[in-house]
């Protein structure tokens, strides 16, 4: 046995070294991913709104619009030159913070997602909080008491949870804790000026809304990753130094069974973002969802094309943490690249 | 200091255990042997009372005078990993995979409350030395993935013996390992239980090991312990009829005629078989791992020619090639006067044919048994008295024809291997590559199908190439052995010859490691 030799230690800091830059490579590599995935999606996204046959001015205008008013809006529009050149100007503009001029609003696409963002991001943050604080417990306790009661009773819970469709539940809210109990308002935003509180009051229930049906999926995929990893060899060893099962729960099964957890909850904040547009209408908030939903009617397409990049851009970002947040649960990931 | 008496489990109607007693010294070996289903691990789990939900368990439990029957469970949570420890069978999957190998060992400490998160890491670290991973070249930090399946083994018994247990129950430790490594966790479990003064209850199937390592063996079969005696009285001490054909189907050898040596039907001419590795660098060449490195070898029609190795030394690699499922990077293989490549025709691909250690993951478990043996016609077409072939090659491996109705699932192990047998003669084939075709089986088991083989060579004219790490098969059933390390073959020789006379030190090793009863 040789301990603590100048050879061992030259060793270890060399695994020390090896392990430092098989993360860095694991980074880079997913850093790559984030860049090309979003370069393909705008490509996409500009092909479709722009490239498509027809001028997206007599569009946007409708069929009897004047010939001279079309010619106005295209040069507004900066319609004129070649798709590359159009192209080029619109990711250089966005690079800056310049999504353009809304259309209908008359006032820069940036401000008016800034002024949406500032209530669908709380909004998403809060449902995601009430949905992960609700359905990780749950399915914890429905798997450390599975086939009893309890069990039964989440199952059940969950079942309702994903058939009802959320703006049910919203309404249902609406009429419990905002008519009968007056606790608070039926809908409306009052804006963060307010203060945090009154923000956050206002959001309480369109989150709860849009929190319970992600919160049953979310139980579920918790309860049956951890009742897989439950039955791993590992706990068995666990439960065989003498950890309760309880302990072999948290200790063990937990952080194994959070990768299919968190592959679910990447894809519901994204969801969230911009899917929220259903609960949005019910309680009158000014959000992304609401935005782009007028922009489409009002045929604005400045606004429906710089949210719909935006919303691509959230979701890759969201991959890319949910990736890192991968590499942080399981070593082996760390080391793979 | 631990006694058992009367030990019976149910789960449902179905008796697991039944009236199991015995009773275990301080620094003493019990070795409990027996097969699948016996009831061994049951017996383990019953002390540690970590049964499956719906067990019933009865009888009586004392460590030391103390009942641990009438111990609740948080006591009993107390009292494993204290006082009981446990190894168990798969290493592999043994060890928390996201966890460090020191907080694994460290926490056997912790949740006993024996010390602080630093002094159980300090005390994790000196265990971990004590089981042969010093801590320059295996830190604390090093997680499951990074270490091999003997290393990880000696993971799980550091941690097992943390806190210096007087009972250590080792459930099968050894049998997902090689020999060579399975005799040095062997040797180390052996020193340890001396050191610690702990008694041991080790649970194996193979009954070599025990005779090796255990101070008295106990005999299981059907969830009682039929047979008790000291391994030196083996085997003539043997009084109950099933110990004693268990012991005897251990060392079976079949009835065979050593082979006549035809023309040569497999050649192997300098075989080269290169992986390639993940790229260290983004765009620079992929390193490459040699798992085959020029191997040359012949095996005639009528023969069973041994290939013998480690896990890792490149005989599965040099199997599918044989068969013609990868490509060579060098040298050649030819089936009698054809070239075996994956681009070989199907007609040479049915002179050749397979049968793995796990049957039942190469069946469809939705096809009959008939579709299954039947699968191979696809090569060269079904031939019009399809059916016929197939209840021919039921009844050849000792089923009936009948049986190719039936769905595998309602087969037996042995059953099963017989039905993959079946399968790999529908074709007549002139050789059948069997890849531990036998390891995974009971001994009676083996012993039956091991005989049925022998006699499907002696009528059929087949030759074998029998790929296996287990020695004992080798010597019943072999004309000639090649022994395979690091991808090379660095011995060959008539199997009587290479037992006897070993020529290379890695073949002597191999021998001495592996354990073997002692002659009838």
């Amino acid at each position: 046995m040789h301990d603590g030799s100048p050879d061992a230690k030259g060793l270890a800091r060399a695994a020390a070294f090896a392990r430092l830059a098989a993360m860095a490579r694991y980074l880079a590599l997913r850093f790559l991913s984030l860049a090309l995935s979003l370069a393909v999606a705008s490509v996409v996204i500009f092909a479709v709104i722009q490239g498509v046959p027809g001028d997206p001015a007599a569009f946007m205008l409708g069929l009897n619009a004047a010939p001279d008013t079309v010619a106005a809006l295209r040069s507004e529009l900066g319609l004129e030159g070649g798709l590359a050149q159009r192209y080029i100007a619109w990711v250089g503009g966005m690079a800056t913070g310049d999504f353009g001029i809304s259309y209908t609003y008359r006032v820069p696409v940036a401000d008016l997602v800034a002024d949406r963002l500032a209530v669908s991001l709380p909004l998403a943050a809060y449902a995601l909080l009430l949905s992960t604080a609700l359905a990780l417990p749950a399915g914890m306790l429905a798997a450390a008491r599975r086939g009893g009661p309890v069990d039964w009773g989440i199952i059940a819970a969950t079942q309702l949870g994903i058939a009802v469709p959320n703006f049910w539940f919203a309404m249902l809210l609406v009429v419990l804790f905002a008519i009968t109990w007056p606790v608070f308002s039926a809908g409306g935003f009052p804006g963060w000026e307010a203060g945090l509180f009154a923000g956050l009051k206002a959001l309480t229930l369109p989150a709860v809304a849009l929190a319970l049906p992600q919160a049953a999926i979310l139980a579920r995929v918790m309860r049956s990753a951890l009742i897989e990893t439950l039955h791993a060899d590992y706990i068995r060893t666990a439960r065989a130094k003498g950890l309760s099962e309880a302990a072999a729960i948290r200790r063990h099964a937990f952080r194994n069974a959070l990768i299919p957890v968190l592959t679910i909850l990447g894809l519901q904040f994204s969801f969230l973002l911009a899917g929220a547009i259903i609960i949005e209408n019910v309680f009158f908030l000014p959000g992304l969802g609401r935005l782009i939903f007028q922009g489409i009617t009002a045929r604005d397409l400045i606004v429906v094309q710089s949210v719909t990049m935006l919303l691509v851009f959230a979701v890759i970002l969201v991959t890319f943490l949910v990736d890192l947040a991968y590499a942080a649960v399981d070593p082996r990931l760390r080391k793979r690249g | 200091m631990i006694s058992v008496e009367g030990l019976s489990v149910e789960i449902g109607a179905q008796p697991i255990l039944r009236d199991v007693s015995f009773a275990l010294e301080r620094g003493r070996v019990l070795g409990l042997v027996g097969e699948s289903g016996s009831g061994k691990s049951m017996t383990a789990l019953s002390i540690m009372r970590l049964l499956p939900r719906g067990a019933h368990l009865s009888g009586r439990v004392a460590l030391e005078g103390r009942a641990l029957g009438a111990l609740t469970e948080r006591q009993m949570c107390d009292v494993r990993g204290r006082e009981v420890a446990m190894i168990f069978q798969e290493p592999m999957t043994a060890l928390n995979p996201v966890q460090t190998i020191g907080d694994q060992v460290a926490e056997t400490l912790l949740v006993h409350g024996v010390a602080g998160r630093a002094e159980a890491l300090a005390r994790a670290k000196d265990r971990l030395a004590r089981v042969g991973l010093a801590p320059d070249r295996f830190p604390l930090s090093r997680y499951p993935f990074e270490l091999s399946g003997g290393q990880r083994q000696r993971v799980c018994i550091a941690l097992a013996v943390a806190l210096r247990p007087k009972l250590l129950i080792a459930d099968e430790p050894t049998t997902a390992l090689d020999v060579t490594t399975q005799a040095r966790i062997l040797s180390l479990v052996t020193e340890l239980v001396a050191e610690e003064g702990m008694a041991c209850l080790f649970i194996t199937h193979d009954l070599g090991v025990v005779a090796e390592m255990a101070d008295e063996i106990a005999v299981m079969q059907a969830g009682r312990i039929v047979e008790r005696t000291a391994p030196a009285a083996l085997p003539g001490g043997l009084r109950h009829p099933y110990a004693r054909s268990l012991f005897a189907a251990a060392s079976h050898v079949p009835a065979r005629r050593a082979a006549t040596p035809g023309a040569p039907l497999l050649e192997v001419k300098d075989a080269v078989r290169d992986y390639l590795l993940p790229r260290r660098r983004i765009f620079g060449p992929a390193p490459r791992f040699r798992a085959v490195d020029g191997v040359s070898l012949t095996v005639h029609a009528g023969e069973c020619v041994a290939l013998v190795g480690e896990s890792g030394s490149g005989k599965s690699t040099l199997a599918r090639a044989i068969l013609g499922l990868d490509a060579l990077q060098g040298g050649a293989i030819r089936l009698g006067s054809a070239a075996v490549s994956p681009a070989m025709t199907p007609a040479l691909r049915q002179r050749m044919q397979v049968v793995f250690q796990d049957p039942y993951g190469s069946f469809n478990p939705r096809h009959r048994v008939g579709r299954l043996v039947a699968e191979p016609f696809h090569l060269g077409g079904k031939p019009a008295d399809a059916e016929a072939r197939v209840a021919e090659v039921l009844e050849d491996v000792g089923l009936s024809a009948s049986d190719a109705h039936r769905y595998p699932h309602e087969f037996s192990g042995g059953q099963r291997q017989r039905i993959a047998i079946a399968r790999a003669l529908v074709t007549r084939p002139d050789l059948i590559v069997l890849d531990e075709a036998v390891s995974a089986l009971d001994v009676s088991v083996r012993a039956r199908i091991l005989d049925l083989l022998a006699d499907l060579q002696a009528r059929h004219g087949l030759a074998y190439l029998f790929i296996t790490h287990d020695l004992t098969v080798v010597r019943a059933i072999a004309d000639r052995v090649l022994v395979m390390k690091g991808g090379r073959i660095v011995e060959e020789g008539p199997t009587a010859r290479v037992f006897d006379a070993p020529a290379h030190a890695y073949t002597r090793e191999l021998l001495d490691a592996a354990p073997l009863l002692p002659a009838a």
